[in-house]
């Protein structure tokens, strides 16, 4: 008998199952076609403006920073104000996301390079699909647009996310998800990033920075705002 | 051979003794004690809902668990759709000839590794080095454990029991190519070296290997929770990735997962959420610029399976969040080193007689005072010192139970099956500890109670028992 | 549930400890429920079974789990002046007859009259003030049964404020285990101290001259462990103060007698 045949048969024999019970394996069925939501935190459920308050306290509260800005035109400006206030070089690699294809990056004097890090870039710019209220958290996908390398290499990430992609609690974010790209389908990775790295592996003393960036500073554009 | 391979585990009195002789060792558990208490405690407190998602987090695995072998089919079929290899693995022995031989097909010279329990249980780091292949720990506490030769003390903090000077002299020790004189003192600095250091092997590692907080059925994805990023470099940079996860990762959905996660971080570190939380599906796409071109999940039974339908099936829900050895009296005492193996603390106290023996770890069970408070923080609600109760039982049966204990057990079991002889022995027992502590309402030395009265006065009886100053109350009152 | 009219019938289950070791608490618990306006009943007992269930004796565990049963089967209620030993009856008790439906059903009805002391006061008697006086500061220590099995935290302390004179400083870690564990205290004794000396220090840190606590087992290892450290604290059961009956020596202290200091 192969490994995979003994142990599935160790568990059914463990369980004293067959595997082909019919009420077993429509209740496997139905819970990955329902997808019960359980429970969802009171905290997140909030008007649009009320989640995108709390997405940045609670993104703070993570030690992130944030700017709002009130169109994508304006997120140029103010990723260049976070470098120059941080005494960072004016160097931004990206991927090809149309968000930031469509901005214009003359006025800045910005250097852009895009593409994958290869872990020699100070400074990464990426857009979250989806930002979520309840922890400040922000959901990116791997590709082309935004690639992954991009979320960890760096030094300093920023990170661009509309307030029309946030929302209240991860549930609701899984479900913008699931628009993207279809129902039990992800992307090849989707980090949910709560704040810049950090360790308190020294003396239980927490640094930031351990391998990941330092620094996330999170532009949100809110037309409203 | 390392400790992996030959647990410390029956020598738990011992390694113990020396522990709380580590001066080192007490500093850095005064500041645990503390620490994760104090920010679990806040945590909570921002959320009413914790509870109840206990609850609901509970009840996701005692589902997933009722109907594993089903979920497990599930979880397969979708990393094969998404591209990627499930590889079942009834040893730890199976697991290592697997992650060997994909090491091998890369012609990899060094792996880089995320924290992983899993490969400390099989011990892959050893089977690695022996086939010629460089393992990188590159979580910064399983880094300087690696320097050090040590398992880790703590299941989240693998270096939780060093202090910053310890710290300062492994680097100085490892990296010999940076300056002598560099200044080290603040633990910044030493963050900065070892990203500096570790930098350079992430990229120039073959292979990648992490763990998995989930492996969800829904979607086929694993996902690793982390606040460092390492793990995500481990697992994005190297041609092929290697999930170690053990079957009970296995979780329904996206939404259950969503629930688990949390009470997971705020268990674990008083975080809100952990910084990264990372799903991974399958290996690199079409049109992807980065990511494994392979990617394989080892799925590991190690005795899991054989848990299920026991007494032991409830410890299948942990989450490896390390809440309850942060709140237990005995952990906070000796550390995790003590405990002689990978799993410490109370949860360690339950899993490590599964996974090695009661012969070898029947001490575990035994030291602790049950004094609820696992149990109390465990956002899974396992109830761990029923468990232990449980391995105690075994224990009892087999004949295993240390022989003054049973001797005195049988002894105080037999009287207290017999009320007039109990009254009587006892009676005669209390009078003459009570002559014994006479002038100072206390006995300094006792037999068999050594463990007692080294370094504790026993309290002296008052005199007569209460049932026989009861009975003369009560003829009194009815004359 | 009793009847109004009849007077709630008690059975008192004095625990080994304290029928070993501490019958004043024995004496303290009846007075407390008499002032309650219990009848208080003390019948043969010996022990709730409980170190023979935590050493995996699981067999001695039953059978004098059974005989407590059928021991305080006539009672309205079963209470002992410890959480632990309550803990056993009212939470284990069901467990160890988990194959046996009919016994089960017993131990499930006997478990739910079972409680401890200073719960049972105010929860089920509802009493909200004591008639004692005691110009003391005291520390309180929660003992983990009682705490975490019997829910019992805000109950004493509630009837505590009402002891004249008495003033309760919080330690820092009421709620941290003190070591004792039973066996554990003997068979891990260095780990043991290790838990007891954060304790010892806590109660120092308060400045209280008083400890008490609701579990003798608890309350032995501490004032056995402040003893040997030279401690003046004394040591006591809180039925004790609860009850007005503090004229016997602290735990581990000396009788009252002639030239001791």
């Amino acid at each position: 008998m192969s490994a995979r045949e003994e142990i599935l048969s160790g568990i059914r024999r463990s369980l004293k199952a067959t595997g082909a019970e019919g009420p077993r394996r429509a209740a496997v069925g139905a819970r990955l076609a329902m997808r019960p939501r359980g429970v969802v935190p009171a905290r997140g459920r909030r008007d649009p403006a009320g989640r995108t308050a709390l997405f940045v306290a609670m993104a703070q509260a993570a030690l992130a920073t944030c700017a709002v800005v009130t169109s994508p035109q304006d997120a140029p400006a103010e990723a260049a104000r976070f470098l120059r206030d941080a005494n960072l070089p004016a160097r931004l690699r990206m991927g090809a996301d149309p968000l930031f294809a469509d901005m214009d990056w003359s006025a800045t004097q910005i250097e852009i390079s895009h593409g994958p890090s290869d872990g020699h870039d100070l400074n990464g710019l990426s857009r979250a699909f989806a930002g979520v209220a309840e922890t400040g958290t922000l959901m990116l996908a791997s590709g082309a647009d935004n690639p992954t390398t991009l979320n960890f290499l760096p030094d300093n990430h920023i990170v661009v996310v509309s307030a029309d992609d946030i929302e209240g609690d991860y549930e609701s974010a899984f479900d913008r998800l699931r628009a993207l790209y279809g129902d039990g389908l992800m992307p090849r990775a989707l980090n949910m990033v709560t704040g810049p790295s950090r360790s308190a592996d020294i003396a239980q003393t927490m640094l930031l920075g351990a391998h990941g960036p330092r620094k996330l500073h999170i532009i949100v554009i809110d037309a409203a705002g | 051979m390392s400790v992996h391979a030959h647990p410390t585990t029956p020598q738990f009195s011992a390694n113990a003794h020396r522990a709380m002789g580590d001066g080192n060792l007490q500093e850095a558990l005064a500041r645990l004690r503390v620490g994760f208490s104090t920010r679990r405690a806040a945590a909570i407190a921002d959320l009413p809902e914790f509870d109840a998602l206990r609850d609901a987090a509970r009840d996701i695995k005692i589902h997933t668990l009722a109907h594993l072998d089903l979920y497990i089919e599930a979880y397969e079929q979708r990393v094969k759709e998404s591209g990627g290899h499930v590889h079942f693995a009834r040893t730890a022995e199976e697991a290592r000839r697997i992650v060997l031989d994909i090491c091998a097909a890369h012609g990899a010279k060094t792996v880089a590794k995320g924290k992983s329990m899993i490969s400390e249980e099989i011990a892959l780091n050893d089977a690695l080095i022996a086939a010629g292949v460089r393992p990188i720990e590159t979580d910064l506490g399983e880094y300087i454990i690696q320097l050090r030769g040590e398992m880790p003390s703590h299941i989240i903090g693998p270096a939780v029991h060093l202090t910053k000077d310890q710290v300062e002299a492994d680097f100085r020790r490892a990296h010999t190519h940076l300056p002598h004189d560099r200044d080290l003192t603040e633990p910044s600095a030493m963050l900065a070296e070892a990203r500096a250091v570790l930098r350079e092997k992430f990229i120039a590692a073959d292979v990648g290997i992490t763990g998995a907080n989930f492996l969800i059925a829904e979607t086929g994805t694993s996902v690793i929770v982390t606040n460092e990023g390492n793990g995500d470099l481990s697992q994005t940079l190297p041609k092929a990735h290697i999930v170690l996860a053990s079957l009970e990762k296995i979780t329904p959905t996206l939404e259950d997962a969503a629930q688990i996660l949390r009470v997971l971080a705020r268990s674990a570190t008083g975080q809100e959420m952990s910084v990264y939380t990372t799903f991974a599906t399958g290996p690199r796409r079409a049109g992807d610029p980065d990511g494994p071109q392979e990617y394989h999940v080892v799925l590991l039974d190690n005795g899991r399976s054989a848990m299920l339908g026991t007494e032991f099936e409830d410890m299948l829900r942990c989450i490896r969040c390390g809440a309850c050895m942060n709140h237990c009296p005995v952990y906070h005492a000796v550390g995790g080193h003590a405990y002689g193996w990978v799993y410490p603390g109370p949860m360690g106290a339950v899993l490590t007689p599964s996974l090695i023996g009661v012969e070898k770890g029947g001490q575990l069970p035994n030291a602790s005072t049950f004094c609820g408070k696992c149990e109390d923080v465990c956002p899974m609600r396992i109830p761990l010192p029923k468990m232990m109760r449980h391995w105690r039982e075994r224990e009892f049966e087999r004949h295993m139970t240390a022989r003054p204990q049973r001797a005195g057990l049988g002894v105080w079991a037999f009287f207290a099956k017999r009320p007039a002889l109990y009254r009587l022995g006892t009676a005669l027992a209390m009078r003459a500890l009570a002559f014994t502590g006479r002038t100072t309402g206390r006995i300094s030395k006792l037999p068999l109670a050594g463990g007692w009265t080294a370094t504790r006065d026993f309290p002296a009886p008052q005199g007569r028992t209460f049932q026989s100053q009861w009975r003369d109350r009560t003829k009194a009152k009815a004359r | 549930m009793v009847e109004t009219g009849r007077k709630i019938r008690v059975g008192l289950f004095a625990t080994c400890l304290v029928d070993l070791f501490r019958p004043t608490v024995g004496f303290a618990a009846v007075k407390l429920l008499e002032d309650a306006g219990c009848v208080v009943e003390v019948p043969a007992q010996t022990c709730c079974g409980q170190p023979a269930f935590n050493s995996g004796d699981t067999n001695a565990a039953r059978a004098i789990a059974l005989q407590a049963i059928e021991t305080f089967a006539p009672y309205d209620y079963v209470v002992a002046p410890s959480g632990s030993c309550a803990g056993m009856m009212a939470k284990h008790y069901p467990e160890l007859f988990e194959h046996d439906p009919e016994l089960r059903a017993r131990a499930i009805a006997f478990s739910a009259k079972a409680f401890e002391l200073v719960s049972f006061l105010v929860d089920v008697l509802g009493v909200t003030r004591v008639a004692a006086r005691f110009p003391h500061s005291v520390a309180y220590h929660d003992s983990c049964s009682g705490l975490r099995e019997m829910s019992v935290q805000a109950q004493p302390r509630a009837l505590l404020e009402t002891v004249e004179g008495l003033e309760l400083r919080e330690l820092s870690e009421a709620d941290t285990c003190c070591g004792f564990g039973g066996a554990f205290a003997v068979k891990f004794g260095e780990i043991s101290t290790a838990i007891v000396d954060r304790k010892t220090q806590d109660v120092a840190a308060t400045g209280a001259p008083v400890l008490l606590a609701g579990d003798l087992g608890c309350l032995m290892n501490i004032a056995g462990r402040l003893k040997r450290q030279g401690s003046s604290v004394a040591v006591r059961h809180v039925a004790e103060v609860l009850a007005g009956m503090t004229e016997a020596p602290p735990i581990a202290e000396a009788p009252a007698g002639p030239k001791k200091g």
